[in-house]
């Protein structure tokens, strides 16, 4: 176990280089970001060269690059062209982000595998069939929809929540946000613990359970249920990146300063800094999520095992 | 059973949940009514540091303009500039200028608001080292050449053309005659700084101090500021509420959402896709006033095609074939007034806008543009590509739009197409290193409202914003002979008649005039755009 967890870290190294660098690349296909800075006149050449210089924009790509990582090794992130440490910026964006995607996970987890395990046992009767139904509308219905829907009805018309979320982001204004973003992880959720439980409840060690005369309650949650989660694991697992990273719509929407948020702003104003920054480190969480992803299998199920 | 159990748990959480957070929500604005109100207001994240040299967007100017006075001010509703903190400004040749302060203004902080203090900010804003991207403000005074060199290095740190003779009294020298010049003083860049700001300068950005009739009270990057009535301000445009709260918020349109709700009191900018709603939901309580800002087509006179005499009649004939009318109304909701001139309504037929100067070549005339194109000897290359950047704006559905227009005249469903640019980064840097062959969208928001501001940096030769490279002789002629006269009314006609020379060669195609919008809640009143379509907040009453 201890090898194959170092074994995965050592890995981690190449992907989060090679990732780190395309990422850079790409932020830098985008162009020269200073032409942006001065709205729609031009820039002052010599003002526009002295920043060029300052943040080691004259320098060629690679060896802009290296600096950056040698930087980011330091702790230090750079500076965002508005003058923040980009540091700054993920002290405050990644608490409320993390904080919702928090919301998100446990929406999908409560309500996703209990709606799962329900229709999974009751194949073919209403329940089910109304609940496949409802997955089916909210997974076809984009976020931003059912975002903008939401916000008008509960925040405007029947005036229950606030439209928008204040900068601090408690966690009670972050519940309808994260229901929202959780929406459409929380049918496919339903959808894959309904199919894996269905099959699994005719598997021969749910009938020996039953033969055995174990009360129905201990077979469903300790036999069938941690059997049929192995699926259900890997998808929340990299769920928790891609809710982290692709908030933007629903961070937007609800006027989340988030990560969505400033990903989006450093992209609209070409902010390398930002962007490399914040994407470096939600490259992190991806990779220690399916880390953790992979170590749970082995918890779920004890015939997996790793040397 | 137990599942069941187990949905109606979950079910449960949810109401008590959303229970919670209606106990949370509720309290909308807040605060008292009066003349102590506080007014909340939407605000967008200022795109650089809160120096004012350094600040070239409206965020951040928002934010200036109710922290800082400088010399003059520019009247709310006229945009005319009058006499602030300076008591007057004279001069004799239009080169030299005496500038005499009133001694009863002070910085919030206490200290006294000196000549000194102006030039001191002002050395500021030049020098090179401080990288301070509205530093061009300054190329007029002496000395800006070796202040700020367009390449190497600066061989001087302050202005040679600034003297600060007395405590109240400094001297300007300016590098050529430009009589309009005290008008131009309005700007933020020109403001005062207290001496803090030099002193410990981190301090002073993580919390601006200023001489304005508001004093920051909080201040979070990037999600908020609190501004707060400064009572003891001396000057005669005191604040009638208690205070601003800036909101930043991370789309416009949640803006106007929490404003409908009840949970905002002004949004300066009403988002394009809510704009059939605004009768409804907001009434009379919505503002739509024109702005300084004009939008225009420009070309490229780097490529020969475009730089010949045929080229001027196909400038011409686009610029009839385009249905001003239609786009502003139906696209832009009469956002957009149809432009007939370079300039904007603003100014006032004073300060120099003559509407319909232009003349036909600017009126939709579909037989006479064909004709006018064909006798060019058609379009340049056979087809005109429109960049604009995809990323803000909208620009797309206007773009197509002047392209049909231009289409259905040619009979020719491809001699016109958009070309879309993904970031507006990108584009701007394709516009000013020439990288583009066809024609592409500009637009020009005024530093100060003068005629001067509209042509000179723009259409003069190797002016700093003139991307398409335009040159034309009589019209730099007619500029510099504007800028040496000492009678306004003189220098703005004389102005008006270089702006005759570009009717004649249509360098870009003026589109249209935009407009400032904002709306605002039940709670207060008195709420106006001034000329640069920034809210002016101080005049703001809370019921």
């Amino acid at each position: 176990m201890g090898r194959y967890v170092i074994r995965r870290l050592l890995q981690m190294i190449p992907v989060f280089f090679g990732t780190t660098l395309l990422i850079f690349l790409m932020v830098n296909v985008m162009g020269d970001p200073i032409a942006g800075l001065c709205g729609d006149r031009q820039c002052d050449p010599a003002t526009a060269a002295q920043l060029r210089t300052e943040f080691g924009l004259d320098k060629p790509v690679w060896q802009q690059y290296l600096t950056y990582m040698g930087n980011v090794f330091t702790g230090d992130f750079g500076t965002a062209f508005n003058g923040q440490k980009v540091t700054e910026l993920m002290a405050t964006a990644f608490p409320i982000t993390i904080r919702l995607t928090l919301i998100a996970i446990v929406f999908e987890v409560v309500i996703g595998i209990t709606l799962g395990v329900v229709t999974g046992l009751r194949r073919g009767r209403p329940v089910d069939t109304g609940v496949l139904i409802l997955t089916l509308v909210v997974i076809s219905v984009p976020t931003f929809v059912t975002g903008l829907l939401l916000q008008l009805l509960l925040g405007v018309e029947w005036g229950i929540i606030k439209p928008s979320v204040s900068p601090q982001a408690p966690v009670d204004e972050l519940i309808v946000p994260g229901l929202v973003l959780a929406s459409v992880s929380l049918a496919y959720v339903t959808r894959l613990t309904r199919t894996s439980i269905a099959e699994n409840a005719r598997a021969d060690y749910v009938r020996t359970a039953v033969a055995k005369g174990l009360p129905r309650r201990r077979v469903v949650v300790r036999h069938l249920l941690r059997n049929s989660l192995i699926p259900v694991v890997t998808f929340i697992g990299t769920d928790v990146g891609a809710l982290m990273g692709g908030a933007i719509v629903t961070e937007r929407i609800f006027n989340i300063h988030g990560v969505g948020y400033q990903l989006y702003q450093g992209i609209l104003r070409q902010n390398t800094q930002t962007v490399v920054g914040f994407v470096t480190v939600l490259v992190l969480v991806f990779l220690a999520a399916n880390l953790i992803v992979d170590l749970l299998y082995a918890v779920l199920d004890p015939r997996i095992r790793y040397a | 059973m137990r599942g069941a159990t187990h949905a109606r748990w979950a079910a449960c959480a949810v109401a008590v949940a959303l229970a919670a957070t209606a106990c949370g929500g509720g309290d909308s604005g807040g605060g008292s009514g009066g003349a102590d109100g506080i007014v909340s207001s939407s605000w967008g994240d200022p795109q650089n540091p809160l120096e004012p040299a350094n600040t070239n967007e409206v965020q951040g100017g928002k934010v200036l303009d109710m922290v800082f006075r400088g010399l003059v001010r520019y009247d709310s509703k006229t945009g005319e500039a009058k006499n602030e903190i300076a008591e007057k400004i004279e001069s004799q040749d239009s080169q030299n200028f005496t500038i005499t302060i009133k001694d009863n203004w002070t910085f919030s902080n206490g200290e006294k608001v000196t000549a000194k203090s102006f030039v001191d900010a002002w050395n500021y804003g030049a020098a090179l080292k401080n990288n301070q991207k509205n530093a061009y403000f300054f190329a007029y005074i002496d000395g800006y050449d070796q202040a700020h060199p367009e390449t190497g290095k600066a061989t001087a740190d302050t202005l040679s053309g600034l003297e600060v003779v007395n405590d109240t009294t400094f001297k300007v020298k300016l590098s050529q005659k430009f009589s309009l010049w005290p008008d131009t003083l309005g700007y933020a860049a020109f403001v005062p700084l207290p001496k803090t700001f030099y002193s410990d300068h981190e301090a002073w950005l993580a919390k601006p101090v200023g001489n304005g009739p508001y004093t920051i009270d909080e201040y979070a990057k990037g999600s908020s500021m609190n501004l707060r009535r400064w009572d003891d301000y001396p000057g005669p445009d005191k604040a009638q509420n208690g205070g601003i709260d800036l909101k930043v918020y991370t789309d416009n349109n949640t803006a106007y959402t929490d404003l409908t709700a009840g949970n905002l009191d002004l949004v300066d900018d009403v988002p394009a896709s809510q704009l059939k709603n605004v009768a409804g939901d907001l009434g009379d309580r919505y503002i739509n006033t024109p702005a300084g800002i004009i939008q225009t087509l420009a070309f490229p006179f780097f490529v020969k095609a475009w730089d010949t005499p045929d080229a001027v009649k196909v400038r011409q004939g686009l610029s009839m074939a385009i249905n001003r009318q239609q786009i502003t109304d139906q696209i832009f909701q009469k956002t957009r007034t149809p432009a007939s001139d370079w300039t904007s309504p603003v100014l006032g037929a004073e300060g120099g806008f003559k509407k319909g100067l232009c003349g036909s070549p600017c009126e939709y005339d579909k037989a006479q543009a064909k004709k006018l194109i064909d006798e060019g000897g058609g379009i340049p290359g056979g087809q005109l590509k429109i960049s604009y950047n995809a990323d803000t704006g909208s620009h797309k559905e206007w773009v197509d739009a002047v392209c049909n227009s231009i289409n259905s005249v040619m009979g020719n469903n491809k001699a016109c197409v958009g070309s879309p640019v993904g970031t507006f980064a990108d584009f701007r840097n394709q516009v000013s290193t020439q990288k583009l062959t066809g024609a592409w969208r500009a637009g020009w928001q005024m530093d100060y409202p003068l005629i001067q501001n509209f042509l000179q940096p723009l259409y003069y030769t190797n002016a700093p914003s003139s991307d398409g490279k335009w040159s034309n002789e009589e019209f730099d002629a007619l500029v510099n002979k504007a800028n040496a006269e000492t009678d306004k009314a003189t220098a703005v006609s004389t102005f008006q008649d270089a702006e005759k020379v570009l009717a004649e060669q249509m360098p870009v195609i003026p589109l249209w005039y935009q407009n400032g919008s904002a709306g605002y809640s039940d709670r207060v009143e008195n709420v106006a755009l001034n000329v640069f379509s920034v809210p002016v907040y101080d005049q703001i009453k809370v019921k």
